[in-house]
């Protein structure tokens, strides 16, 4: 027997046809009828929904009640500054190690309800999670702590253009809101959520907390829109590849800073230092400052072959460069569409490359992120 | 005109010395929405249970093996611009190729048209 855990819309997604596969140690939808290609396109046409409750989401708290105090904890383990944030504000980070490797990715929020803006809300990957909750337990100080909530809350998203319309009938305010800003609120049938305008597809959409208790009602009436069909996670991740997103334990992991993986925007530039006081910002600035390092590019290969995670990248002399990270088919690029690590001298635009698909050299060319581009509402 | 199966879901169509191949609607539906088919270099020698072809979905890659052996006297070059045709006709116009049949004692070790959908409906 299986031992994997199941998100409290398991029956839900069976009902619907999904073809269930393991995930991360739970039972998570692949793909539904639909099928993964009609699934991603309906995403940027549309609006898809996804469960993405297997994601851990917690709280951090100070004990003297203070959003400084636990501001400053979290410093020291993400490169991202976290003091500046307003209540409601959003930014994306990393945790890294001391040498600078990164050992998740994840969003962190700052509650903009009334009388909890104190409070930091992070929402991080379902295969990380219970490291990154020891790793915060080991080394947030003494008098701040991590409350987990995965035992009480769930988590969907709904992506798309059409995401503002449908959300919107629930409650016109979520329309206020712009990307990477969030707000808790109450839909019809007294549905609290916690929502914020954010996503992992590229468009403009939400992601939605919520109670377990919840979470199927909340589900079933978002289906009953139209423009709304459930997404699983093969478009998830051919959605997010096409937005030049990373994956982690792909594109991403502890062998990588996230200088070598372009995340530098997510570094504010005063964090940017060897002495910013968190672990692995000897390596942030180190990385900055070396022009050898690797770096992770897009990768657009000739032809209609996908070339996928592993394929050996050469310079157009047969000298091994770096290994694409994730690959596949993009349907919205109508094309192959990959992400790898190459030598820093092959990071320009434009530079050929030869990938080996089965043996043999295919050409390529390093492109610019993203494949598709990103459709954010900004206001 | 018979049709033999493999368990790893190809087809083969025998006339006569030659045969037809493909894979399965069993196997184009798992595999989900093809977007791309590699086909074999015409005149290659193959022996049974040889990579033949591979077939992409979204998400992933698979081989498509030889069913005997032979060699490849023909490809499905349309194909490389419809790869959908394997979705919608798997059986029919999204044939992969054609072959001789080395040795026709190797089709008595393949599944008929019955016997393979018992196979599919155990799995």
């Amino acid at each position: 027997m299986s031992d994997l855990k199941r998100t409290k819309l398991y029956d839900l997604h069976v009902a619907q046809g999904a073809k269930m596969v393991p995930f991360a140690g739970y039972d998570m939808p692949v793909q539904y009828p639909l099928g993964v290609l009609k699934e991603h396109l309906h995403t940027r046409e549309a609006a898809g929904l996804f469960d993405v409750s297997h994601m851990g989401q917690c709280f951090i708290t100070a004990e003297d009640g203070t959003f400084e105090t636990a501001a400053k904890a979290l410093e020291k383990l993400v490169p991202a500054d976290i003091q500046s944030l307003q209540p409601g504000q959003q930014r994306y980070s990393q945790f890294l190690n001391e040498a600078g490797g990164i050992l998740d990715d994840l969003m962190i929020s700052r509650l903009g309800l009334e009388g909890h803006t104190h409070k930091l809300y992070l929402v991080v990957n379902a295969g990380c999670k219970d490291a990154d909750y020891a790793h915060m337990q080991k080394y947030l100080p003494e008098g701040v702590s991590v409350e987990v909530k995965d035992n009480l809350l769930s988590l969907i998203a709904l992506q798309g253009p059409k995401a503002a319309e449908v959300l919107g009938r629930l409650n016109p305010a979520v329309k206020d809101l712009v990307f990477m800003t969030h707000t808790d609120l109450m839909l019809v049938d007294n549905i609290w959520v916690h929502v914020s305008r954010s996503g992992y597809t590229g468009e403009d959409g939400y992601e939605l907390a919520v109670k377990h208790d919840d979470v199927e009602k909340l589900t079933k009436l978002l289906l009953e829109q139209p423009e709304v069909e459930l997404i699983g996670l093969g478009a998830r991740d051919s959605l997010r590849l096409e937005a030049g997103l990373c994956l982690y334990g792909h594109d991403i992991d502890t062998t990588v800073s996230p200088i070598e993986a372009g995340l530098l925007w997510s570094v504010q530039k005063h964090r940017r230092s060897a002495d910013a006081g968190y672990f692995g910002a000897a390596r942030v600035e180190a990385d900055i400052a070396d022009k050898t390092t690797k770096r992770l590019v897009g990768i657009k290969p000739e032809g209609r072959a996908p070339a996928r995670e592993h394929t050996e990248i050469q310079d157009m002399d047969g000298n091994t460069i770096g290994e694409i990270t994730s690959g596949g088919f993009g349907p919205t690029a109508e094309g192959p569409v990959a992400m790898g690590y190459v030598a820093r001298k092959f990071v320009k635009a434009g530079t050929p490359v030869q990938l080996i698909v089965r043996g043999k050299p295919r050409a390529a060319e390093v492109v610019k992120l993203p494949f598709a581009p990103h459709r954010y509402y900004r206001g | 005109m018979s049709v033999y199966f493999t368990e790893d879901h190809e087809w083969i169509k025998v006339d006569g010395e030659t045969g037809t191949v493909g894979i399965s609607e069993y196997a184009a539906k798992a595999l989900g929405d093809v977007v791309y088919v590699e086909l074999p270099e015409i005149g290659r020698d193959m022996s049974k249970g040889d990579e033949a072809a591979v077939v992409e979905s979204v998400k992933a890659a698979s081989e498509v093996y030889a069913p005997v052996a032979g060699e490849v006297t023909e490809v499905n070059e349309a194909l490389e611009d419809a790869p959908e045709t394997v979705n919608a006709a798997p059986t029919g116009d999204g044939w992969f190729l054609k072959m001789t049949i080395n040795d026709a004692s190797e089709l008595e070790s393949l599944m008929d048209e019955t016997k393979y959908k018992e196979y599919c409906d155990g799995l």
